[in-house]
Order: C-alpha cells, then sequence, then structure tokens
C-alpha cells in the first residue's frame, strides 16, 4: 500500500509545555482518518507541523515516502486548519484563482468545485460578505482546487449551525466516496464514527491509540436483555463464564461478554432454561465510550 | 519568478486602498512636472521656477529624484500593510499550506519591492527627460545624459527604504504600529546623532558614523540639491558664505544602502522561518 505521511517521533514544545510528544504514525492512501483528542491535546499542532506552519522540536516526518520537499508535497494536499483564511477583500473568484497560482494548477476546475460546495451563485460576492459556513464550504473547494491525494480537515464543522454541519459532513462523504484519503481531526465523535475507518487518538501530546477504529478496545461487545423476572436472569448469567461485568438500570440488564457469542445462541441458551426475554439486543461500544475509556485518567 | 509576481499582483490590485495608493503615488511622481508651472509674478518681483534652472540637465537629475524620494512614504504605508495584513489575515498561514514555501513567500514580497522601486526610477527618469527636453538650457545628448548615478541612487534609496519596510511589516505585524515603527526609528536616530555630537565626536566623525545608519544612509545617498543652484550660490557669495559640498553620489554610500537591503530581507525570512503560525 502507498504511504502518503509518516511521522516519526514527532515532539513540540513551547516553552515547558509539551504540545506534542513522541507521536509516531503513517498515513496510507484510500483511507479515512480521525485524529481524535480532547481540547488542547495536540492535533492542530500536528497538522500545523506536517503542514509547514509550525516548527518541531523534534522528530521528522515525511510526504509521499520522502520523494519531494514539504511544500511541493503540500501542493499534492488539501487542508484547511482551524478558520477559513481568506483575502477578505477578495471574491470566491479571486481568491480561488490565487489559490491555484500558488498551486501551480490551472484555473479550469474553480467552476466545477464551486458547484459541488453550492457556492457557484455567489462566486462574484466579496469573501466578507460570507457567512461562517460559506466561508467553511469555500476553504473546501479551495482545498479541493487540485484534486488532492489527500484531504486535512481540522474542526471543520466548527461554529457551524446543524444545517452548516450537515452540508459539511455531505461534501466530505461525497469526497470519501471518490477514494480520496482524508486524515479529519476532531473531538465530535460521532462525526469520526460516521467517515472514518481509522483513528490517532491523542492525550497531552501523545498517542494513546492509532489503528482501525473495529479494534480500538478489544471487546466482544454486550448484550441488552429484559425480561419479567430480572432476578433470575442475573443469577443465571453471573453463573456463566462467557460474562463478565453485569450491571441492572432502568430495567435493563448489561451483560458485558469475555468471549464471543451471537444473540442467537444465547438466546436458545436462555429459552432453554426456561426464560422468555422481551428485548434482546447485542451492541458493540460506541466510538465515544470507547474514547472515554481509552482517554479517562488511568 | 513571473508566478510569484502574478500571486502578489493579485493580492495587490484586488485591494481598493492600495489601488487608490499605488495610483496616487504614480501621479504625483508625474505631477513634478507642475512644479514648472509655478510663476510668481508680483510687480517688479518676476520670478519662474522653470527658468532659474532646476530643470537643466544634468541638474534636473539631481533635483528630481531628491524631490519625488519624498512622495515614497505613499508606497510604504502600501508596503507594510501588504505585509502585515497577510498576518492579521492569517493568510500567510494559508499559502504556506497551499504550498508556498516561506523563501517563496518572502522572495515574492521583495520582487513586487524591487518592482516598485524600479517602475518609480523609470518614472523619474522619462518625465525628467521630458521636462527637462522642455525647459534645459542645454540639450546636447551628452550633457544630457551626464550624471546618471543620481536616477541609480535613486532605484537603490527606494530599494533600501521599501526592504525596511516590508521587514518592519514582518517584525511588528500590524500595519499602523510598524508606520509608528519607522517614525520612532528616524526619531531614535536623530536623538542619536544629537548624543554622539554632544559626548563623543565631531562633526565629520558624527556625520561618518550616521552614515552607517539605516535611514541615515539612505537619506545621504542624494544630498539635497538647493544649494547647488546656480541662484543659490549667486546670493551665498554676496552674504559672504561660501558653500562647499561634494554632492556627487558615493560608492560606499550606495554599498551601505544595498548592505542594509540584504540585511533587511534576511532578517524578514529568518524571522518567518523561526515563528509558528
Amino acid at each position: 500500500m502507498e504511504t502518503i505521511l509518516t511521522v516519526n517521533h514527532l515532539t513540540k514544545k513551547f516553552g515547558y509545555l509539551t504540545a506534542v510528544k513522541d507521536l509516531s504514525f503513517t498515513i496510507e492512501k484510500g483511507n479515512v482518518y480521525g485524529i481524535l483528542g480532547p481540547n488542547g491535546s495536540g492535533k492542530s499542532t500536528t497538522l500545523g507541523i506536517i503542514l509547514n506552519v509550525v516548527n518541531r522540536t523534534s522528530g521528522d516526518f515525511n510526504w509521499f515516502e520522502g520523494n519531494t520537499s514539504t511544500h511541493e508535497a503540500l501542493k499534492k494536499v488539501g487542508a484547511i486548519i482551524e478558520r477559513p483564511n481568506f483575502y477578505p477583500y477578495m471574491t470566491a473568484i479571486q481568491n480561488l484563482k490565487l489559490v491555484c497560482k500558488i498551486k501551480e494548477v490551472p484555473a479550469t476546475k474553480i467552476e466545477e468545485k464551486l458547484q459541488l460546495v453550492g457556492l457557484w451563485e455567489r462566486k462574484d460576492s466579496k469573501f466578507k460578505t460570507y457567512s461562517l459556513g460559506m466561508k467553511q464550504r469555500l476553504a473546501i473547494a479551495s482545498a479541493l482546487l487540485n484534486d488532492p491525494e489527500i484531504l486535512i480537515l481540522d474542526e471543520p464543522t466548527n461554529g457551524l449551525d446543524p444545517q452548516g454541519i450537515h452540508q459539511i459532513r455531505e461534501i466530505i462523504k461525497k469526497i470519501a466516496g471518490q477514494g480520496t484519503t482524508i486524515l479529519l481531526a476532531s473531538h465530535l465523535l460521532d462525526e469520526v464514527e460516521k467517515v472514518c475507518s481509522h483513528v490517532v487518538i491523542l492525550r497531552k501530546g501523545e498517542k494513546l491509540y492509532s489503528g482501525p477504529v473495529d479494534s480500538m478496545l478489544a471487546s466482544h461487545g454486550f448484550f441488552e436483555l429484559r425480561t419479567t423476572d430480572m432476578e433470575k436472569l442475573e443469577a443465571l448469567l453471573e453463573k456463566n463464564a462467557s460474562f463478565g461485568k453485569i450491571s441492572r438500570e432502568n430495567g435493563t440488564l448489561t451483560a458485558f461478554l469475555k468471549e464471543e457469542m451471537n444473540a442467537e445462541e444465547l438466546n436458545k441458551m436462555l429459552f432453554e432454561k426456561g426464560m422468555v426475554l422481551s428485548h434482546l439486543v447485542k451492541r458493540k461500544e460506541s466510538l465515544e465510550e470507547q474514547f472515554l475509556a481509552l482517554t479517562k485518567n488511568n | 519568478m513571473v508566478r510569484l509576481l502574478q500571486i502578489e499582483f493579485i493580492k495587490l490590485w484586488n485591494n481598493r486602498a492600495s489601488k487608490i495608493l499605488i495610483i496616487s503615488y504614480f501621479t504625483l511622481l508625474t505631477s513634478i512636472a507642475l512644479i514648472a508651472a509655478i510663476k510668481f509674478d508680483i510687480g517688479p518681483i518676476k520670478f519662474h521656477l522653470a527658468e532659474i534652472g532646476i530643470f537643466n540637465f544634468p541638474y534636473i537629475w539631481h533635483f528630481n529624484t531628491f524631490v519625488t524620494a519624498f512622495f515614497k512614504l505613499f508606497l510604504a504605508i502600501v508596503i507594510v500593510s501588504m505585509m502585515a495584513n497577510e498576518y492579521s489575515n492569517k493568510t500567510i498561514k494559508q499559502n504556506l499550506i497551499d504550498g508556498l514555501s516561506k523563501k517563496e513567500f518572502i522572495l515574492s514580497k521583495f520582487l513586487t519591492v524591487v518592482s516598485f522601486a524600479l517602475i518609480s526610477t523609470l518614472f523619474v527618469f522619462v518625465v525628467s527627460l521630458i521636462l527637462g527636453s522642455i525647459y534645459s538650457d542645454y540639450d546636447e545628448l551628452s550633457i544630457v545624459f551626464s550624471d546618471l548615478e543620481f536616477v541609480a541612487a535613486f532605484f537603490v534609496k527606494l530599494l533600501g527604504f521599501f526592504s525596511f519596510c516590508l521587514f518592519l511589516g514582518i517584525l511588528v505585524k500590524r500595519s499602523a504600529f510598524s508606520l509608528g515603527f519607522l517614525v520612532i526609528w528616524q526619531i531614535v536616530e536623530g536623538i542619536t546623532t544629537g548624543l554622539l555630537r554632544w559626548k563623543l565626536f565631531d562633526k565629520d566623525t558624527t556625520e561618518m558614523v550616521m552614515g552607517f545608519f539605516p535611514l541615515q544612509s539612505m537619506y545621504n545617498l542624494i544630498k539635497e540639491p538647493i544649494t547647488r543652484l546656480e541662484a543659490v550660490q549667486t546670493v551665498a557669495d554676496q552674504v559672504g558664505e561660501e558653500i562647499i559640498l561634494d554632492y556627487q553620489v558615493q560608492w560606499h554610500e550606495i554599498l551601505i544602502v544595498l548592505g542594509w537591503t540584504a540585511i533587511f530581507i534576511y532578517l524578514s525570512y529568518a524571522l518567518l522561518k523561526k515563528r509558528d503560525l
């Protein structure tokens, strides 16, 4: 598989504060990556370093297997970090033409990309007249001008209203659907859960996990069960070696699995013991639950 | 190189304030021709500025480059704000992310500054040539094209000054404060001159030392041309004062200003490289 970005032992210190500590990960073509972490965990700093605007203290990184210089590589990257930054006195078209000059790509894609983000009608309005959602969409259009190998988004839905958030998500999904590699930094988990296949989890600048979303926690999931005689059910499951923690809340029993077991098997077993369930759901922990489990101070 | 200039041109030309300032600047450069129209005619006193010889070749090269150099303040505002705005709009960050290297960024600004200086010089050259050919008493080619080092000095002077402005824009990051810094720097040089003269050196040594300061060295390039006028010299003779001044452009002065230009551009680059955006 083609490697797009390799980060090796990257460290960044701001005075006494270590914003990023010995961080290593790689990004491979075709996957959608999420960088997760609470506010101040070093997400934006990491992106700033690989995008050439923040100087690293130690460690290194290389783009496209180290064959090009960083600024040449960035011409093949589309990135939006923190807030959309454009010349306020210039129109959308003028701003995008400037970006084309910097990226050394022809200006022919401007119309296509503005159509994609739904700004073609406002192409001749000055940037400063745009709403935040429109600014963010223009930033996405601008990042796509060179049909990038990888799209980097830092908190793309920050500060947007629900409609704006929805629009941005639709655009991201559309782009991910075209097979573009995406690196998405966010603290909004459902956002990452909906689009990402891989995650890097940071806390206080340190990497807690990197890899596929599915294998984040070595967990077999859990059952949510309801029946008439809850006491008997609980006693029964406690005796079974396949179950670990069992808890009861609001009339629902949650039983965590220690080994693989499917719902059918459990249902059959309980039925044979004379128990009829009124509710049976097998679930995996949501990304949020996994994330909280990983980032809690332990 | 053309690409970098195009990038800067898009940024500048779409900014209404910069556009107006640039246009006013070049209009003012041209308007030096209006001096020719200054004419007093009060009873017995007849005075026509164009006729006292200020437009004579080769003196006109000296006079025009000296006078028009004052208009450079207009472009100073444009240059300081083109740099400082990149910081306040955070577009410098976006430019770098989009794939401009820090070197290219500084180079694009420097090339713009060189273009400004070059176009101004061309303007002054052409305007002076036209004015001279109308009013000058001499029109032999050898005289017309003598003393052209003033034109070269004009170019170096603008280049040095604009590079200083560029550096201040990067250093201070706010246009108004950068211009304020420029004024304060001028005052600092003034006070230093006073102190040196008062406590340390005699007049000549003070002048020599001050010749190494950025603004003073730029000022030294083209000496004031007024006392060189025949009319003024005659008056001075009559009151028993003899004016001896070397009006020529000195090579070492040009080197000092070019040195400052290099230092300012290098410092701008070093500063940009060191900073986290």
